[in-house]
């Protein structure tokens, strides 16, 4: 199943596209881009941001969008608006080039964004199934319910009754198998009334692709009380998943229903030359559009106020999650509630009151668009960030799994290699990219602070490069590479994308000041550095964006850079505006749990890298 | 970006307000468009459906699924007691019957010849939405609820927990800066709500909830003693719902910090007056705080008060609360607004204000890190 493949049928645009504006509207910011063709190239070239206006007192989104896009008028002298209408398309062929667009486009997750709830019979395998179906589309998803989720059956009703999700999916059992308990979870949800959480007026927008026998008494039984779509079984096998079916439907009823009750949201569908997509699905269509242009393994993050989604593509399999409650404004006591305060205090280089910490986070979950004024601040929330980051990762890899419940041929060799099915596909030895995103990451003061970050919290192995999105316009370029790939590669590569650099992380530990390899790193000037990475040491070697180094490490006996234990490994290192980062505080990373000699490591790791100001 | 400012708390001595009141599904209006209603008073109606109670008779009764009918003693739509038969088997030896009892008392809503399952429904319940606040029906939405608008003295509060309660405003502290000590609150504060001053310590909540009072205002409050008094973390702010004896309000936020002049004046000039609280808070999407309303007498209304205030953005000598560390909860007035973005000890840049406080020092804060003190 493929990112790209859940989006529907790509408008026809009969007309050259030379300028484009875009936004996201986001749960409290609606961001602008524009992006023109400059000689063979798309850019980006200016961008503006507004309010969001789908609460009250506007209650219309599209007066966030007028007004971002009028910030860009602004500021480039384009006139792209007339009223309340985008000028469609450029004049520049009538001699006036520098009025309207071609298109205009958009993702959003405005309001929440898509609140699903999905249900399935065994819940790791159909339930697991569902769910990957809808959070690929770009949902959350709020609950899965399954024949065998543990809870008692009124239990469960209630919960469908006290839910209030945007829209259902319904799976369960494989095509010709027993239809009984599907048939009872139809029983439920129509003995439940569910109701949708915008609108009284309209039915909820249900989905079933669940084993096709069932369909007919689906129908009979919820066809009146649910906008009921019927599509292809997601799991027609156990051997095999087929989620693009009920991804397109969850599109379409997105479009159909959804948006229709968000304030201003038919005018905006008026407005896009393209269909409106969820922001998380706009994120995974970019990711996995690289991810095969340039043949990768790649994790990307995005880590915002409320929630952080971890996308991945592995051998060309596409997964995301959502974590709903991790965030880094409107999330972030959840952060302290599921990492614990001793998680988020062991990555600060100084002692700090507990009661404090714990109140200053709670202020910001109440204020949640304020900024750390102080340095002490500013690594309290890079603190809670590599937890964020940590959790919402472990969360990933349980969901991006193979399938459950598959029957595996053994053979003879097996026989000292037990594998369960349903391993997870996230194998960091083989991850070639990190993508970070999200204010923390993306407006971090120094860069090398996002490197770090997302280093200490996914502990990368091997050598991995590291990226961010420089201003946040991954949704704009997934929702434009849906109708122009070309143009939402340029602008990928050129505008949005910032390499870090790469880092290179010996598996395996020592113990403090002991070899863990030497190494020798030739750099594109024939300059070469020859020395030792010890056990507890972080060194950092600029090299230019677009510079690519040699390196050889040659690793201690019970030492791994990937090839085996001990094995030389010599290959070519990606630069970035941090340059090369060689992490020999060891794998799996731990720090010391006596706190001062915690505080005196992180102050020498930090110190080695020149993470922050001198205070 | 023009409104790069928190938008503020209103803090206002007369205001025109408007609360929905709305059923969570169709029921019933009760009162009329210009009806005075008072905050206890039902204003809509309806019927919450019972709970829902599955049982597989197939299974229990050992029959199969499109067999069932022939052994319900109860059918579709008819009511039935707790313990009373619902269905039973039919075997040649009477010893060997099977009955299956009923869990609840409802009514058998539907039986499914595919699950062999029947649903069993517990009578409904009713529901009552009450005017919240003392004032007159000024819209009506038939069948779904109404609005109601009053004429008040409105103050909001940053975070609460609680739902909607109504109570005499009784003041337990002498000055905005005063922690509230257990020996302030007294009996005779049972069913009141309760004015204190900077902070709020573990003792007190616990004697708050002893006495009964019906609500509580404080600057702040320590995250431990709301985690002790809740019983968990609260990860989201999402409240209202709480059920823990009182309704809390908190007006400045989480530590120790002197209630704002403004709201402990504006409190204390109504101690003796009816207020309808809420301790309801969601900082997410549709932002809603926690809020003190307490509606004016006929007599004492001066002019009409403006029904929402808009603001166009900040100006110089808006009173401004600073609302991060270092300078966190000090007010002053905005004494400057420099355009240029500014490098600030992160080495973030961003665009600042200059706030003056009342001892004369000028402060350099991030835009973002201030709130507007409405209503001023």
């Amino acid at each position: 199943m493929t990112a790209a493949s859940q989006v529907s049928a790509h408008p026809s645009i009969t007309h050259p596209l030379n300028v484009l504006v875009a936004t996201d509207c986001g749960s409290t910011t609606t961001k602008a881009i524009l992006i023109e063709k400059v000689g063979e190239e798309y850019r980006q070239t200016f961008r503006g941001e507004a309010p969001t206006t789908v609460e009250a007192p506007f209650e219309d989104v599209t007066r966030g969008v007028l007004n971002a896009i009028a910030e860009i008028e602004e500021l480039s002298g384009r006139k792209i608006l007339d009223g309340d209408k985008i000028l469609t398309p450029n004049r520049a062929a009538q001699g006036d080039p520098k009025r309207g667009v071609d298109i205009y486009i958009s993702t959003s997750s405005a309001g929440g964004g898509l609140q699903m709830m999905v249900t399935g019979v065994v819940q790791n395998m159909t339930g697991e199934s569902a769910q990957r179906a809808a959070l690929g589309a770009g949902a959350i998803v709020i609950d899965v319910l399954a024949s065998n989720d543990g809870r008692l059956p009124h239990e469960k009703i209630e919960r469908i009754r006290t839910m209030r999700p945007d829209m259902i999916l319904m799976s369960g059992g494989t095509d010709g198998g027993a239809v009984t308990h599907v048939v009872e979870m139809a029983e439920y949800i129509a003995a439940a009334e569910p109701r949708p959480r915008f609108g009284a007026t309209y039915k909820l927008p249900l989905i079933y692709a669940g084993n096709k026998d069932a369909q007919g008494q689906v129908k009979s039984i919820l066809g009146e009380k649910a906008a009921l779509e019927v599509t292809e079984n997601i799991r027609p096998v156990l051997e095999r998943e087929n989620l693009a079916p009920a991804r397109h439907k969850i599109h379409d009823l997105f479009l159909e229903h959804v948006m229709q009750q968000a304030p201003g949201y038919k005018k905006l569908i008026e407005m896009a030359g393209a269909p409106i997509m969820p922001t998380p699905a706009a994120v995974g269509v970019i990711m996995e559009t690289i991810a095969k242009r340039e043949h990768l393994n790649l994790i990307g993050v995005d880590i915002g106020g409320a929630t952080t989604d971890v996308f991945s593509v592995f051998e060309g399999v596409f997964n995301r999650t959502v974590s709903a409650n991790l965030g880094m404004s409107y999330s972030v006591s959840n952060v302290l509630a599921e990492a614990g305060l001793a998680n988020i205090m062991r990555w600060l280089p100084f002692a700090f009151d507990e009661q404090t910490l714990r109140n200053r986070i709670k202020n910001k979950m109440i204020r949640p668009t304020t900024i750390p004024q102080t340095l002490d601040e500013l690594q309290i929330e890079q603190a809670i960030a590599r937890e964020a980051l940590r959790l919402a990762l472990i969360h990933h890899k349980s969901l991006a799994t193979g399938l459950k419940g598959v029957q595996q041929e053994r053979t003879i060799s097996d026989v000292f290699e037990q594998q369960t099915s349903g391993k997870t596909l996230i194998d960091m030895l083989k991850l070639d990219l990190i993508v970070g995103s999200g204010g923390i990451l993306s407006h971090a003061p120094r860069r090398n602070q996002s490197m770090l970050m997302m280093v200490d919290a996914y502990e990368p192995i091997g050598f991995t490069m590291l990226s961010v999105d420089s201003i946040f316009m991954m949704p704009h370029l997934g929702v434009l590479s849906t109708i122009d790939e070309k143009a939402a590669t340029d602008v990928f590569v050129r505008d949005c994308m910032v390499y870090l650099g790469t880092c290179v992380a010996p598996i395996g530990r020592g113990k403090d000041g002991e070899r863990l390899a030497d190494y020798e790193l030739t750099f594109p000037d024939g300059r070469v550095v020859r020395d030792r990475l010890k056990m507890g040491e972080l060194r950092l070697f600029p090299l230019g964006l677009d510079q690519k180094a040699t390196i050889t490490m040659h690793p201690g006996k019970h030492i791994d850079l990937g090839q085996g234990l001990g094995v030389p490994v010599t290959r070519d290192v990606q630069g970035g505006v941090v340059g090369v980062l060689l992490d020999g505080r060891g794998r799996p990373l731990q720090l010391p749990a006596d706190q001062q000699m915690r505080v005196s490591v992180l102050t020498r790791w930090f110190q080695a890298i020149d993470l922050y100001p001198k205070a | 970006m023009a409104h790069s400012y928190t938008p503020g708390l209103t803090v206002t001595e007369q205001a025109v307000i408007r609360r929905r009141r709305q059923l969570p599904l169709p029921g019933q209006v009760l009162v009329q468009v210009g009806d005075h209603v008072q905050a206890n008073q039902p204003v809509a109606r309806a019927e919450l459906p019972g709970k829902v109670y599955p049982i597989n008779l197939a299974n229990q009764l050992g029959v199969a699924p499109d067999e069932i009918k022939e052994y319900l003693v109860k059918k579709e739509g008819e009511a039935i007691q707790s313990d009373e038969i619902l269905a039973e088997s039919k075997p040649l030896i009477k010893w060997l019957k099977t009955e299956i009892r009923s869990p609840v008392t409802g009514t058998v809503e539907s039986l499914s010849t595919v699950t062999g399952q029947v649903l069993l429904r517990e009578p409904p319940r009713i529901l009552e939405v009450l005017g919240y606040v003392n004032g007159s029906v000024v819209e009506v939405q038939p069948k779904q609820g109404v609005t109601v608008e009053t004429t008040c003295t409105l103050i909001q509060g940053i975070f609460g927990i609680g739902g909607e309660t109504w109570g005499t405003v009784i003041l337990a502290a002498k000055s905005p800066g005063d922690v509230l000590r257990p020996d302030q609150v007294t009996a005779d504060m049972e069913g009141k709500i309760v004015v204190g001053g900077s902070f709020l310590p573990a003792e007190t909540l616990t004697k708050a909830k002893q006495l009964g009072l019906a609500g509580l205002v404080v600057g702040g409050i320590h995250d431990k003693d709301l985690r002790a008094l809740l019983g968990y973390d609260l990860g989201v702010a999402i409240t209202g719902t709480e059920q823990v004896g009182f309704t809390l309000i908190l007006t400045e936020g989480f530590g120790t910090i002197p209630m704002a002049q403004k709201t402990f004046e504006l409190l204390s000039a109504h101690t003796g007056e009816k207020a309808s609280i809420s301790g309801a808070t969601q900082i997410r999407a549709g932002v809603i705080r926690p809020e003190i309303i307490i509606p004016k007498q006929a007599g004492a209304v001066s002019g009409r008060g403006a029904a929402t205030p808009q603001r166009e953005g900040i100006r110089i000598g808006d009173p401004v609360r600073i609302i991060r560390d270092p300078l966190f909860g000090k007010i002053g007035q905005v004494s400057a607004l420099p355009s240029d973005l500014q490098k600030i000890p992160t080495e973030s840049e961003v665009r600042v204000l200059e706030v003056k406080f009342p001892d004369g020092q000028v402060a350099v804060i991030p835009r973002a890190n201030i709130e507007v003190i409405e209503g001023a």
